[in-house]
């Protein structure tokens, strides 16, 4: 059977519509128990950032700007966490399918692990990855002798362990929206026969989108902010190894007045990217 | 619904994140709070580190050049030996970075530095009680993997292409040296990465990551085995004075005097003597 179904494009909002009970239109009373712990969370989660504003030289900011490093180190941690966010979704949402479909042993083990580059310490990441990909590493040596490739202190290298520290939150985000979505559609896919492949291009990735959506930015955000993994497999060099982050950490021990400035634009360009990713793919969220 | 399980996998992450902040606080309250207790009995501060060891009590919290690592965790343990009320606590890092710490409030009794210039920064802010006392030099030297495969003899052959080179970040007194060095030999380096400690520049010699490091002769000799050291000639002009000091605001002022004069005296001399370390 060929694999045209052209009809097959179930929208979001109508995959969902029976799940959802009806909303809570009266205001609920809020417990006392519930609020004070959430407001102090509140606190703990600004109070820093409320820090950095106060301590801001608003005067030193276009200065800091007009340096050339900075704008290097924010050039290449847009692009490095970027492209790390790419690897992630072509490698993380077959994977994210993998483990919410499929049906194989050790499934769990395989879960567990991928769930480990987020409790690792990425600097320990950083390690493993010099172990693995390094000159002298397990497969770093081949690539190294074969094809005189080294991954070590490359942009490369930065992507590659940015995307090792965002890719489970992809994983994971992806796998939960596919469990979430109703396996009726694909079913119905089968049976009016579509392939495997075009059922997950036309029916399920349509399904979890804003899922997917949702794992990317988080990854990007990751990605955006990793530091530990990236000092140690990369290294640290202006223009092709040093993200933000690291000019970060490295302008604290000279100028700490610097690292505030550089602290604030990469918080104030993130927030600007989520922000606009937000209103376009998360609104259904 | 869609969003819940992205949204509990964060929370996991920072529920763990937070998890680890109360461990820590919970450690730096710990080791203020025994440092405070002992510093309340300064009768005993004129007795005499070298005779009355019972008078001593707390914590002594060590900020010391990464480059001491090795010579001061065994200092450490012989003080507390000679000391059995006292437990030494040490940060060893990059000094520019605990120069940093210090300045902005880190509760440490004893710094020691591996430049002058770091030190300043906690002398100028006003942190130190007293003058710092230089108390050994160390040379940089060229660190290559065993054998020395690239054939590196002389500063100018890490200019060559094809050879990998690591150096410390400017900030970084190792970082200093390197840089008068070059200044030195008329020779400009341009490494792969520029690490933020000495020992990081080392371990990617080690891992074999990069050809040859700018590092210290002691941390040459502290690696055993694992690397090999290559002398230059320029490395006479580049050498880093290392200073010690009490801390104004030390929570254990009493013993961090008594850990100050341990390192300088015959004993310190001779732990740091083994280690590679010159007299000043």
């Amino acid at each position: 059977m060929p694999g045209r179904t052209p009809s097959l494009r179930p929208r979001t909002g109508r995959a969902e519509g029976p799940r959802r009970g009806p909303s809570p239109t009266a205001t609920r009373r809020v417990p006392l128990a519930l609020l004070l712990p959430a407001l102090l969370g509140v606190v703990f989660l600004t109070l820093p950032l409320i820090g950095l504003l106060v301590r801001t030289p608003w005067s030193d900011l276009t200065a800091q700007l007009r340096g050339t490093q900075v704008l290097q180190a924010l050039r290449l941690s847009l692009i490095t966490a970027s492209l790390a966010t790419a690897l992630s979704l072509v490698l993380g949402v077959p994977l994210a399918w993998l483990l919410a479909r499929a049906r194989f042993p050790g499934r769990r083990l395989l879960r567990a692990l991928i769930t480990v580059p987020l409790v690792l310490p990425p600097v320990v990441g950083g390690v493993a990855l010099l172990l693995a990909l390094g000159r002298r590493g397990i497969l770093g040596q081949y690539l190294d002798s074969w094809f005189g490739i080294t991954l070590p202190f490359t942009t490369a290298g930065v992507v590659l362990a940015e995307a090792f520290v965002a890719m489970p939150f992809l994983v994971l985000s992806v796998e939960g929206a596919l469990r979430a979505a109703d396996p009726r559609f694909e079913d119905a896919a089968a049976t009016l026969g579509a392939s495997g492949w075009t059922t997950f291009r036309r029916v399920t990735l349509p399904l979890i989108a804003p899922g997917v959506a949702a794992g990317a930015v988080l990854a990007w955000a990751r990605a955006l902010g990793e530091f530990g993994a990236t000092i140690t497999f990369a290294g640290n060099f202006p223009g092709t190894t040093q993200t933000m982050p690291l000019a970060v950490y490295l302008a604290l021990q000279d100028d700490p007045q610097a690292a505030i400035v550089l602290s604030l634009i990469l918080l104030a360009v993130s927030i600007t990217v989520l922000a606009a990713l937000r209103e376009r793919w998360m609104t259904t969220a | 619904m869609i969003m819940t399980f992205a949204l509990r996998a964060s929370r996991t992450a920072s529920a763990l994140a937070l998890a680890g902040a109360v461990v820590l606080a919970a450690a730096a309250g710990c080791s203020s709070g025994s440092g405070s207790g002992s510093g309340g009995a300064p009768a005993a501060a004129s007795s005499g580190a070298a005779s009355s060891a019972a008078a001593l009590s707390g914590t002594v919290t060590v900020f010391a050049a990464a480059s001491l690592t090795g010579t001061f965790t065994k200092l450490g343990k012989d003080f507390e030996a000679a000391h059995p009320g006292v437990t030494v606590k040490f940060n060893f890092g990059g000094s520019d970075s605990l120069a940093a710490g210090i300045v902005s409030g880190a509760p440490a009794d004893v710094f020691a530095a591996a430049s002058t210039t770091t030190m300043n920064t906690v002398t100028k802010a006003g942190d130190a009680a007293g003058t710092p006392t230089v108390f050994v030099k160390n040379q940089l030297e060229i660190a290559v993997p065993p054998g020395d495969p690239k054939g590196i003899k002389t500063l100018s052959d890490l200019t060559k292409p094809g050879i990998k080179v690591a150096l410390c970040a400017t900030t970084v007194p190792c970082g200093a040296a390197a840089v008068k060095a070059e200044a030195a030999g008329d020779v400009k380096i341009t490494p792969v990465t520029l690490e933020t400690d000495v020992k990081a520049a080392l371990t990617k010699v080690e891992l074999g990551e990069v050809d040859a490091a700018l590092v210290y002769q002691t941390d040459v000799k502290a690696a055993g085995g694992k690397v090999q050291g290559v002398d230059f000639t320029e490395a006479a002009k580049a050498i880093n004075t290392y200073p010690i000091v009490v801390l104004k605001d030390a929570p254990n002022a009493t013993a961090a005097q008594a850990f100050v004069a341990f390192v300088l005296s015959a004993h310190g001399r001779d732990v740091l003597d083994a280690a590679g370390f010159q007299n000043p």
